[in-house]
């Protein structure tokens, strides 16, 4: 290695200490301490026991644990998809409309932000109280649902009950309030998460050539053929970023579920919280942490290993069929 | 009816204070290669949206075989464009990109495979087929768009300035391998350009297209050389303006007196009578630059004009002339049909004589003086002395 390479090294070193540094101290040592907790037992006093043990894995075998992960996974799922869903035409208007005016809108889905979460969780504890406005419209809604469901045939009503669809009978008052339920945790996450899918999907829009869609449109493909096979495709990359920065946090989400959830609708982020801070098991406590975090990163590493391997393949390919165009003497 | 196949009637399209088409009407025959000719901004490129489906006239029809498409959204005619940038989807493969339309149509996997690969044929690129669009070079693209438009045989392709985008040499070859594919799948072509030698060498009509409106539609030959206007014959090529008066005419000739250059005797083709006023347009190629006078046997109704060389430009296969006369500067063009350099050369300052036959001038009915901007001016401008 000569002069100029090692010094450039070392620039780089210099460069990148500072990020290499706050990464390790605040994001890897804390993590391999919570890996750590995992190894010993709690003590009486809320501590850590200074001896190995795996007394804490194998607490964690409770009943109660594959349904929270379970609910915890699925209502993760359910906002991404929403999420998704409403930020791909959101993102699309935005996209089309007139420079100036684009970013002004931009501003505006950042605009909640500009209060506190806490508050605006709060608010919607307001919004869906029992006697609220969103609550009897709630009401209306199942009441046409049931009216809808004694109008149908007999077994056109047993097959939606046995898709899980209905049940049958008029709707329980009781059960059927939003606030404390999973809907009003679906709502509020969907809510808090949309800006988060929105933007990296409009980003990608926003690069988007939309020339392809009149291109779509010219061979004989619908708006909305054209929307499904050329647009979705053409902002995955911000599908994808969109899907992450919705699924992550909501898999840890807790001040949702915690404060609309109520009993019926505790999450993984709650029960670590409940260990943590009532039960004073710490260890516990990063035991599920560590279930919760594996969870997500498995999958996504998988993701990623196997997405790497593929573009790895793509390449190789045209690397070879360009070499073997040359070697024939036939680049055209 | 093969004669009124595609039919423009008294179309107009504003965009707010302008006008982008105004009032135009032409007729396309089936099967033709039919090109719109026009500087940037001239509504070529909106005639061919409006054909496409992509704008809505706000006066008059469209008819494609009959049927009126004015009102019809894009994805109901069968009318493919190619795109400038070529528009081609970057998540697919060539042959997916190619397929497109024909999937839309539900054909049966079969048929389609079969286009697909004949098209793959015909633009020589079965080997490239499970390439995306961006491993591709611009030559291939382009091949790739006018594959994807023809595949499920339109009744029209539209191609927008389609090798806008290419190098020189690329697009001297797509321009014969266009005239090969338009030969071979006999379907009519609508060919936007700006650039007259594309539609030169391409179209069996040409439109040209000037401030919304149609200037001339003729063969290319009839274009250049009997330009209807001023705008025609200074767009098309280049050429020299006089402007006179007849002074007397003499069975199909005339003579008009030019002020400031003196009198020039023309074929009097429209018929003109004494003490009118006439505007000439004599192109660069057919005015002669000699150090000599021209051979008698030329005759002597030939103009001749001494004049002194103010600039030489040397192109290769020609070299292009700035003389001045009287007090006007004329450019002429010698193309080089002999080795170059055994010949006498004329050079900055030489007298030399200028001479063309009256039959090579041609009278301009719409005369505009704002397209003398259009003509070339020499490089320098000339000295006076």
């Amino acid at each position: 290695m000569d002069k100029i390479e090692r010094k450039k090294k070392f620039a780089e070193m210099v460069v990148s200490l500072p990020s290499f540094v706050w990464l390790a101290v605040f994001f890897a040592a804390p993590t391999l301490i919570v890996l750590s907790f995992t190894f010993h037992d709690h003590t009486a006093n809320g501590g850590v026991a200074a001896a190995w043990s795996l007394a804490t894995w194998r607490d964690l075998v409770n009943p109660d644990y594959p349904t929270i992960v379970w609910r915890t996974i699925r209502i993760s799922l359910e906002v991404t998809a929403w999420c998704i869903l409403l930020s791909l035409p959101c993102a699309y208007a935005i996209a089309r409309l007139p420079k100036n005016i684009r970013a002004m809108v931009a501003g505006l889905i950042m605009l909640p932000f500009w209060t506190s979460f806490v508050v605006r969780v709060f608010a919607w504890k307001t919004m869906l109280h029992p006697d609220g406005f969103l609550q009897r419209c709630y009401y209306i809604f199942l009441d046409i649902r049931t009216w809808l469901f004694d109008w149908l045939p007999g077994f056109l009503q047993s097959f939606l009950c046995w898709l899980g669809l209905a049940t049958p009978g008029a709707a329980d008052p009781a059960s059927a309030t939003i606030l404390d339920s999973e809907l009003a945790v679906v709502l509020v996450s969907v809510y808090t998460f949309l800006p988060f899918a929105i933007m990296p999907i409009y980003t990608a829009a926003e690069k988007f050539d939309f020339a392809l869609m009149e291109a779509a449109r010219d061979l004989g493909a619908k708006g909305f053929y054209a929307f499904r096979k050329i647009f979705i495709p053409g902002v995955r990359q911000g599908i994808v970023s969109a899907i992450l920065m919705v699924f992550i946090p909501a898999i840890g989400s807790y001040v949702i579920p915690q404060m609309l959830g109520g009993t019926n609708c505790v999450l993984i982020g709650n029960k670590i919280f409940m260990r943590a801070i009532q039960n004073r098991n710490i260890p516990h406590a990063s035991a599920l942490a560590t279930v919760m975090a594996l969870s997500v990163l498995v999958p996504i590493g998988a993701w990623v290993w196997w997405k790497s391997r593929q573009n790895a393949k793509d390449k190789k390919r045209l690397e070879e069929a360009t070499r073997e165009s040359i070697l024939m003497g036939g680049a055209s | 009816m093969a004669n009124d196949f595609l039919v423009f009637d008294r179309v107009t399209k504003r965009y707010g204070a302008l006008t982008a088409v105004n009032d135009v009407s032409f007729t396309v025959n089936k099967g033709e290669f039919f090109s719109l000719l026009g500087p940037s901004g001239c509504g070529k490129t909106t005639l061919l949206r409006m054909l496409g489906g992509f704008e809505r006239p706000d006066a008059g029809r469209i008819y494609l075989n009959g049927e009126d498409i004015t009102d019809m959204p894009p994805n109901k005619r069968r009318v493919h464009t190619v795109f400038q940038n070529y528009a081609l989807f970057p998540t697919m493969t060539i042959r997916d990109n190619i397929a497109f339309s024909l999937k839309l149509a539900k054909k049966p996997k079969a048929e389609i495979d079969e286009n697909v690969e004949a098209m793959l044929e015909m633009i020589q690129l079965s080997e490239h087929a499970w390439k995306y669009p961006n491993q591709l070079s611009g030559g291939q693209k382009q091949r790739v768009a006018i594959a994807r438009a023809l595949v499920d045989r339109p009744q029209v392709l539209l191609l927008d300035e389609p090798l806008a985008a290419l190098d020189l040499k690329l697009r001297q070859h797509m321009l014969l391998e266009l005239d090969t594919i338009h030969d071979q799948v006999g379907i009519t072509f609508l060919y936007v350009t700006h650039d007259q030698g594309e539609a030169m060498s391409l179209s069996d009509r040409i439109a040209v297209i000037n401030k919304g409106k149609v200037e001339q539609l003729d063969q290319p030959a009839k274009i250049y050389e009997a330009p209807v206007s001023s705008f025609v014959a200074a767009f098309i090529g280049d050429t020299n303006f006089f402007e006179g008066v007849i002074e007397s005419t003499d069975g199909d000739y005339c003579t008009i007196q030019v002020p400031g250059f003196g009198a020039i005797r023309a074929y009097n083709d429209k018929n003109l009578a004494a003490t009118q006023k006439v505007h000439l347009s004599v192109r660069p190629e057919k005015i002669r630059v000699t150090s000599v006078p021209p051979p008698p046997e030329k005759g002597a109704s030939i103009n001749v004009f001494q004049a002194k060389v103010t600039d030489v430009v040397y192109q290769g296969v020609y070299t292009k002339y700035w003389v001045r006369c009287g007090d006007r500067s004329i450019s002429s063009m010698k193309p080089h049909s002999r080795f170059l350099l055994d010949q006498e050369k004329i050079t900055w300052n030489d007298r030399v004589y200028i001479w063309w036959h009256p039959d090579d001038a041609y009278m301009i009915e719409n005369f505009s003086e704002l397209d003398e901007s259009l003509i070339q001016t020499p490089p320098t401008p000339p000295e006076d002395e």
